[in-house]
């Protein structure tokens, strides 16, 4: 499942997957928007473009992990995989209702591909090092990775930097963290609700390789994993910088979208604009 | 008497003594040796709750992760999604006391067989105070859905209740207490998670213990007997799940209860007991541990006299509490 597509193949996937998320939350009448919109673009380019792992038989013994810390998030996962085939399409229109197995936050005996239980913030990181540690040390398993999507406003939590010490520690370099740095939490911006910077040097200090990207350059994406496999010694996160509600011109960089759904109508619109890339693409006639 | 084989030097002043979290060292290298999925987790504790045994035996598969109990249960939760089967140690009053809702999400609720062990737990752990005294830890456990608790009775238990939850499949509690206590079960006794023990058959109150607490209602009802009343001894290691036709088959016979934990009597042993019971045979319960306080310090065996759950403060409370209720009889 990996390294077949083009660049621009993956572009299209995360264009896919951002519109299936507004369809996604307009439906369900809740959720975030503006986390998963931001994330499209690296989420596209593991599942499509760095990831191994069989859609159709999710324990595959051999295949990478994806951990996603931050699950409120989860609508891209969920768009993501049905995607790459985990599921039908149509089950994305169930999310966050009664008996779906797409909660409102991912819950992994509810469907098989999800590798975490997670939604309180701050334990995906960990579990994702003990999965890397378990990789390394006891399993001798070195071609597999674990890849672990946080949020920056997750960064908050103490439990993070315990993961961050642990992994340092024991120099998890299978383990390749991103962090969704689009400087927005619930309460406001990042910096007003809790500064979080220098990032780069409290990783650092932890014993982390850190790189940062533009979140939103698929070829970036990919060269700082390529870069963060051959570092033998660390593990590594990228920090990597979004634009929350990206694709969508009204949620940009608005933390209101944080914690909200489109309505009828503001779906319609982000619809619009995602199949037209904001005008660029004339004769629109859906 | 029962078929428990129960120690038979168990009332004497000479009984043996072991604190339970040894047998819990023994067992943990036992599990490791029967399989090799088994691997131990530490929060810089690791001779205090008797992990070194396993330590020793199985170095790489022993992981220290520091004073860091919500890494502690979180980096398990992913060691057992790699398909091992992590033992997490520290005090209960850290590791359930402070992790808790790590443990929720990511062992119970994400139904993975990580192991969580709460050493000194109980006023067993008496000089170090209240903030260490764990009381609330079988109530917080045992309200979370798929996870077993067990508190076993002394270290011959709690090593063979650590073997046997390391091929449970099942998150899972196990509560042990930090001084010696008296050995009152032997290698022959059987231990099932999910089962409770007649130790002693009585008809006149049925009598549940759990963890350390089991011995002194052993010691409660010798003092009983002694003044005519013929006690039913049940222990009850496994709290979660409930062996409920043990309970009330014991109950039935005898038409009122008591249970003793040194631990909360709120959502405790006697709160699993009672919610049982007031569903199902309304008879009178008493409730004997600690009554909504904290613990304070003093040698160990000072502070159970303190909270009145030695053998004779147990005895005196029975007789007070039969002398008010009276036995429950099916159909009035």
């Amino acid at each position: 499942m990996s390294g077949q597509l083009t660049i621009r193949q993956i572009e299209q996937k995360a264009t896919t997957i951002r519109r299936d998320i507004i369809t996604m939350l307009e439906e369900a009448g809740s959720g975030h928007s503006a986390g998963p919109l931001g994330l499209a673009d690296l989420i596209a380019t593991l599942y499509f473009g760095v990831m191994n792992y069989k859609s159709k038989k999710p324990e595959w013994n051999d295949r990478d992990f994806f951990f996603l810390s931050n699950g409120h998030c989860v609508p891209v996962q969920y768009a993501a995989m049905a995607e790459a085939g985990f599921f039908d399409k149509k089950e994305l229109l169930t999310l966050r209702k009664l008996g779906s197995r797409l909660q409102g936050h991912p819950e992994r005996t509810k469907l098989p591909g999800l590798e975490n239980t997670s939604g309180p913030l701050g334990s995906g990181l960990s579990q994702a090092a003990g999965v890397a540690y378990s990789l390394q040390y006891l399993d001798d398993q070195k071609h597999r990775f674990v890849y672990c999507v946080t949020g920056d406003g997750e960064l908050d939590e103490g439990n993070i930097w315990e993961a961050a010490m642990f992994a340092g520690k024991y120099k998890l370099s299978q383990l390749i963290v991103f962090v969704d740095r689009n400087n927005i939490q619930i309460d406001g911006n990042t910096e007003d609700v809790m500064p979080l910077e220098d990032l780069r040097g409290k990783w650092q200090s932890f014993g982390w390789h850190v790189q940062e990207i533009d979140g939103h350059n698929i070829e970036s994406i990919q060269d700082a994993i390529g870069m963060a496999k051959a570092i033998t010694n660390r593990p590594s996160v990228v920090i990597t910088h979004t634009i929350p509600g990206k694709g969508v011109d009204f949620m940009e960089y608005d933390y209101r979208w944080h914690g909200m759904p489109p309505n009828h109508e503001q779906a319609k619109e982000a619809l619009h604009e995602l199949r037209t890339l904001r005008g660029k693409i004339r004769g629109e006639h859906q | 008497m029962s078929s428990f084989n129960l120690n038979p030097n168990y009332a004497n002043s000479d009984v043996e003594r072991e604190a339970n979290r040894a047998g819990f060292g023994r067992g943990l290298k036992k599990a490791g040796e029967l399989d090799k999925n088994v691997v131990a987790l530490c929060a810089d504790l690791t001779e205090s709750v008797q992990m070194h045994l396993f330590k020793e035996a199985f170095p790489k598969r022993y992981i220290e992760v520091g004073v860091a109990e919500q890494n502690l249960v979180t980096v398990a939760s992913g060691l057992a999604r790699a398909g091992k089967i992590p033992f997490t140690a520290s005090y209960a009053a850290f590791s359930p006391g402070r992790n808790w809702e790590q443990i929720k999400t990511t062992a119970a609720l994400n139904d993975q067989p990580v192991k969580v062990v709460g050493g000194h737990a109980g006023l067993y752990t008496g000089p170090d105070g209240a903030t260490h005294q764990m009381l609330e830890d079988i109530a917080l456990m045992r309200v979370m859905p798929n996870m077993v608790v067990i508190a076993p009775g002394d270290s011959i238990e709690a090593e063979k209740a650590t073997v046997a939850i390391a091929k449970n499949g099942k998150p899972s509690y196990l509560r042990l207490a930090r001084d010696k206590v008296p050995i009152f079960s032997t290698l022959e006794s059987p231990f099932e998670i999910g089962k409770a023990y007649v130790l002693r058959e009585g008809k006149d109150i049925s009598l549940f213990g759990t963890g350390t607490m089991t011995y002194e209602v052993l010691m409660a009802a010798e003092i009983l007997a002694k003044q005519g009343i013929n006690a039913e001894v049940v222990h009850v290691p496994t709290i979660k799940p409930l062996d409920n036709k043990t309970v009330l088959k014991s109950l039935e016979k005898t038409g009122r209860g008591a249970t003793v934990e040194e631990a909360q009597i709120a959502g405790g042993l006697g709160g699993a007991i009672v919610e049982l019971t007031s569903e199902e045979l309304p008879v009178p319960i008493k409730r004997l541990g600690v009554e909504d306080r904290y613990g304070e310090s003093g040698t160990p065996r000072e502070v159970i006299e303190a909270f009145e759950l030695d053998g004779e403060s147990i005895a005196k409370k029975i007789i007070e509490f039969i002398k008010r209720a009276p036995q429950y009889k099916k159909g009035y």
